[in-house]
């Protein structure tokens, strides 16, 4: 007995020795595509709000509740077919979302639309946006903007009142607190709510697109998307990513993380210490230590998922299912279940215990 | 000089003198008509029984109270003052406190119903309409009317907790009896969500806005087509059916053709388990319309419904059995068939000037009613529909001038068959949000856009195109010529009327800030307002200078200006130079209602600048100019 014991014991700490995959959460992923619902396949971005689930696709808004998916479109009088971006008012339940022709409000079945002609917001390309309180702020081709929504005033910020080189913001994230901008071009951009302050984070290394001091600094000038949580800035790029604790800089790169590719679309933090990523080479799940990948294979399309581990080994691990497509624009959380939009379709990441 | 001339001459100094005499004996300034003696009228405009019936609450807009009354014998038993025009009332459920919504200085006041005083005022935000409390006591709901949002605040502090989206100018609210659902509409049509270049010529959309209570967010928004100016909504206590009154204006086809039935349809949607889908039906009847409908009750049995209507000064009463049952039994629409009302309307009770909020007795034997022109509260007895007492309210024993203006004002009876009254289009002596085909020149031609009435005061001339030098004109051979198509006003209530019409004053700005400051973008858009050199130093000729046309106090110079609107259906593109009191609330803009937006009068509207030299301008500095005409 106290043979078989021991044999034990030296099996698992080999095991442990020997690099077994650390835990990452495995999820069933059922896809949505036209063909059960979807007003297009192209899906930008997704916002889960309690049991509704939200896609603004290029082809119209849609909603999925009890099972069935319904459309808004142009002609219901959002600004425009295409949907960008997608932020919930938890206050009030009300969903904002930028399109390529302005900004709409969805209250209670009702749209609301703002474009660069009706109102004060600076450009009808809105890549970007984020509730805080009653402020909505909003990434536009032409600098960001924040309505408020209680006074209907609008506020531009741009190259003659902020430092931003240049004024094609690509995304937004506003809290109470801080609220960042990703300029396409001219790095983070930071609002200091308290202060009224804008601060200007770049790549050290300027628009050179080799890194040269790797966590010195925002990993590239061209920022897609920022995400700050719990006082923690998360930043995605086409050249890697940056988390930002307000201090020090540490960025992720393929070659030296689990991050499938540098061209990152989208990143969404969990928390300060974990964070999604979407790329052009699949989906990445960060939990401050190790990696997750879950995509089609690059080499055969089959359901792939693998680990890596903070030592850098990579394991596979059996799924059935993928993210319905290796390029991934936009991610939200439902409990534990993730939602996904790609460019051929919108899954939905069920949690496996 | 011929008799007749003679006669005219004399007509028109007999209208100047009265309507001098009358602005002399005219100085205060709020929002209605005084005494002769300076004593405010007390306009009661809502009424509410306490939950044991013993008293009688009556909201007093004009003499910013809540007059407590003994319901059995009216004898008054106290009065409190509260804010300055309050516009809505409510009990909390257990009746201990009454909220009071003050509509001119943005506050609430909770009355502590046992000691019949002010326990707490609150503010609130921008004119607050109506309140409910939900039936937790957690959460008040205030609708307002500017702001165009339903305010949730917690209950015990007033503190603001968010703001829910209703429709433009929300304005009363009712709780459902299972205290599940609040209910909100609101008195201007909605802003059409999709540019086609045609919005200023579709027909309104207005909605019931519906919130979960328990949740406190919007779960539905109960479309109202063709609807614009909604107004009180009631529940039955069973919860199956709702009822709201509201305005079906025809402002697509010619106001000339009121003969025809052109002008409005009065109407009650009902909504509820006990229709399905919602239904519109008509209060109006063959010959006679039931102008105005504004209060609406429903007997706690179910049986009757009972409606307001201001401006033909009476209840209208429904046999609901006889409602449903028409309506199951026909076809729909129902809006524009005159005769359908034959079938479940049973009675048309005459009762005082402008009545208005009506609330009924738990037993629903009876009905009271609050006449706000004549300070008169009308007891109703539903058995037999009739008027069992009419209580004079304490106050001026004397009409004076202004007050018979706004009595003129508010009734449907000058015109034909009793159709509308100023106040049918000027909701509440402003405006309602519609373009208006308004000449005898044709289907389509000269649209213009309604504007609104405050302040208009030594602005003359009038009408989009200048032609009526002066408010006696503007109110008197014009509406009678072409709006009421009946009978015509005597001197002296023109003169009256004018009185009136002239001394509405403007409702405070709410874009200031306290204390009336600018702020910083307001102070860039007024030196913008007032440059007379181009962002490239270019001097900027005097007719392409915002501070040109709208000068002075008012922002108009009275002057006529061609700044490049002209439709191709306008007689004319030469335009008096509007006000800008106020101009934030008026959408939509320019003559015909084109602009949705102030934005749009210059993104939209102006390619050449001749409405303006403002191409020059960034977004940025649009948005100041757009921030400081919002201050006016």
């Amino acid at each position: 007995m106290k043979k078989l014991y021991a044999i034990a014991l030296l099996l698992a700490a080999g095991t442990l020795a020997f690099g077994a995959p650390p835990k990452m959460p495995v999820f069933r992923f059922e896809n949505f595509t036209t063909a059960n619902g979807l007003p297009d396949n192209h899906v930008f971005t997704v916002l889960v709000d309690g049991d509704r689930v939200w896609a603004g696709t290029e082809n119209g808004l849609a909603v999925y509740e009890n099972h069935a998916w319904k459309s808004y479109t142009a002609a219901d009088g959002l600004a425009h077919r295409a949907v960008l971006a997608l932020a919930l008012d938890k206050r009030t339940g009300d969903v904002w979302a930028g399109t390529m022709g302005g900004l709409s409000r969805v209250s209670g079945g009702r749209i609301e639309s703002y474009t660069q002609l009706n109102s004060g917001l600076s450009n009808d390309v809105v890549y970007g946006v984020s509730v805080e309180g009653e402020n909505v702020w909003v990434a536009t081709a032409a600098g960001g903007c924040r309505l408020n929504v209680r006074t209907g005033q609008w506020s531009l910020y741009n190259e003659r009142n902020t430092p931003m080189a240049e004024i094609w913001t690509y995304a937004v994230s506003a809290t109470p607190t801080k609220v960042y901008y990703g300029v396409w071009g001219s790095g983070v951009l930071e609002f200091d709510q308290k202060t009224g302050r804008w601060d200007r984070y770049d790549d050290p290394d300027g628009e050179n697109e080799m890194v040269l001091f790797k966590d010195q600094g925002l990993i590239h000038e061209i920022v897609t998307s920022v995400s700050y949580v719990d006082n923690i800035l998360w930043a995605a790029t086409y050249f890697g990513d940056s988390r930002y604790d307000g201090r020090y800089w540490h960025n992720f790169l393929a070659k030296d993380s689990g991050l499938p590719s540098n061209f990152t679309n989208v990143v969404k933090g969990v928390d300060g210490k974990r964070a999604w990523f979407g790329t052009d080479k699949g989906l990445a799940f960060y939990d401050g230590e190790n990696w997750a990948v879950y995509r089609p294979s690059l080499a055969d399309g089959k359901p792939e998922m693998t680990v890596r581990d903070a030592a850098g080994k990579i394991t596979s691990v059996a799924v059935a299912t993928a993210p319905a497509h290796n390029y991934i624009l936009g991610i939200d959380f439902q409990g534990r279940d993730i939602w996904v939009a790609t460019a051929k379709g919108l899954s939905h990441g069920i949690h496996q215990p | 000089m011929s008799s007749r001339l003679q006669n005219a001459v004399g007509a028109v100094l007999a209208i100047m003198a009265a309507a001098s005499i009358a602005v002399a004996l005219w100085s205060d300034h709020t929002a209605r008509a005084a005494s002769d003696d300076g004593e405010n009228y007390a306009s009661p405009l809502e009424v509410l029984l306490s939950p044991d019936g013993a008293r009688l609450y009556v909201l007093c807009e004009q003499s910013d109270e809540v007059r407590v009354l003994n319901a059995a014998s009216y004898a008054s038993i106290k009065n409190i003052s509260v804010g300055r025009a309050p516009r809505g009332f409510s009990l909390s459920p257990d009746g201990k406190r009454l909220f009071v919504t003050n509509s001119w200085d943005d506050t609430l006041s909770v009355i502590d119903t046992a000691k019949l005083s002010v326990a707490a005022t609150w503010p609130v935000s921008a004119e607050p309409s109506s309140v409910v409390e939900d039936r937790a006591g957690r959460r008040l709901y205030v609708a307002n009317r500017i702001s165009n949002d339903i305010a949730v605040l917690d209950a015990a502090t007033g503190v603001e907790e968010k703001r829910l989206l209703a429709g433009r100018g929300a304005s009363y609210l009712a709780i459902s009896p299972d205290g599940s659902r609040i209910y909100a509409t609101h008195i201007y049509p909605n802003p059409s969500p999709v540019r086609t270049g045609l919005e200023n010529r579709m027909a309104p959309e207005s909605e019931i806005t519906e919130i979960d209570a328990a949740r406190a967010v919007v779960v539905e928004r109960i479309p109202l087509h063709s609807i614009a100016g909604v107004f009180h909504v009631a529940i039955s206590g069973d919860g199956r059916l709702g009822a709201v009154a509201e305005y079906h204006p025809k402002n697509l086809v010619p106001l000339a053709h009121l003969e025809h039935g052109g002008a409005f349809a009065y109407t009650l949607t009902l909504f509820g388990a006990d229709v399905g889908k919602t239904v519109e039906v008509s209060l109006d009847e063959l010959e006679r319309y039931a102008s105005q409908p504004f209060g609406v009750a429903i007997a706690p049995d179910k049986s009757r419904i009972y409606v307001t209507c201001g401006g033909s000064e009476i209840v209208t009463v429904l046999d609901v059995v006889r409602l449903l049952r028409f309506i199951r039994g026909h076809k729909g629409p129902f809006t524009r068939d005159l005769s359908a009302s034959a079938n479940y309307v049973v009675a048309r009770i005459p009762v005082g000037h402008n009545p208005r909020g009506l609330t009924l007795s738990r037993d629903g034997r009876r009905l009271f009613v609050a006449n706000r022109l004549d300070d008169t509260i009308s007891a109703i007895d539903t058995k037999t529909n009739l008027v069992t007492a009419t209580v004079k309210l304490a106050g001026p024993t004397t009409v004076s001038a202004p007050r018979r203006g706004e009595q003129t004002f508010y009734t449907a009876r000058y015109s034909f068959q009793g159709q509308i009254g100023c106040s049918s289009c000027h909701i509440d002596s402003t405006f309602d949000g519609l373009t208006w085909d308004l000449e005898p020149d044709g289907f389509g031609r000269d649209i213009v856009d309604n504007k609104m009435l405050e302040d208009i005061k030594d602005t003359e001339p009038y009408k989009w195109n200048g032609g009526n030098p002066d408010i006696p004109t503007e109110c008197g051979p014009r509406t009678e010529k072409y709006f009421w198509r009946s009978e015509t006003y005597d001197n002296l209530t023109l003169a009256n009327l004018a009185v009136y019409v002239r001394s509405l004053p403007p409702r405070p700005n709410r874009w200031l800030q306290a204390g009336g400051e600018s702020t910083p973008a307001q102070e860039r858009g007024k030196a913008i307002f007032e440059r007379d050199v181009d962002k490239f130093k270019k001097p900027i000729p005097e007719l392409n200078r915002c501070s040109y046309c709208h000068s002075g106090p008012k922002g108009t110079s009275q002057k006529l200006f061609d700044v490049g609107t002209r439709k191709p259906t306008d007689n004319t593109g030469v335009l008096k130079a509007p006000m800008l009191t106020n101009i934030a609330l008026t959408a939509p803009y320019l003559h015909d209602g084109s602009a949705r937006t102030l934005e749009e009068i210059w993104t939209v509207f102006n390619p050449d600048d001749k409405h303006g030299r403002t191409n020059d301008l960034t977004k940025d500095e649009l948005n100041d100019l757009i921030e400081y005409l919002r201050s006016r």
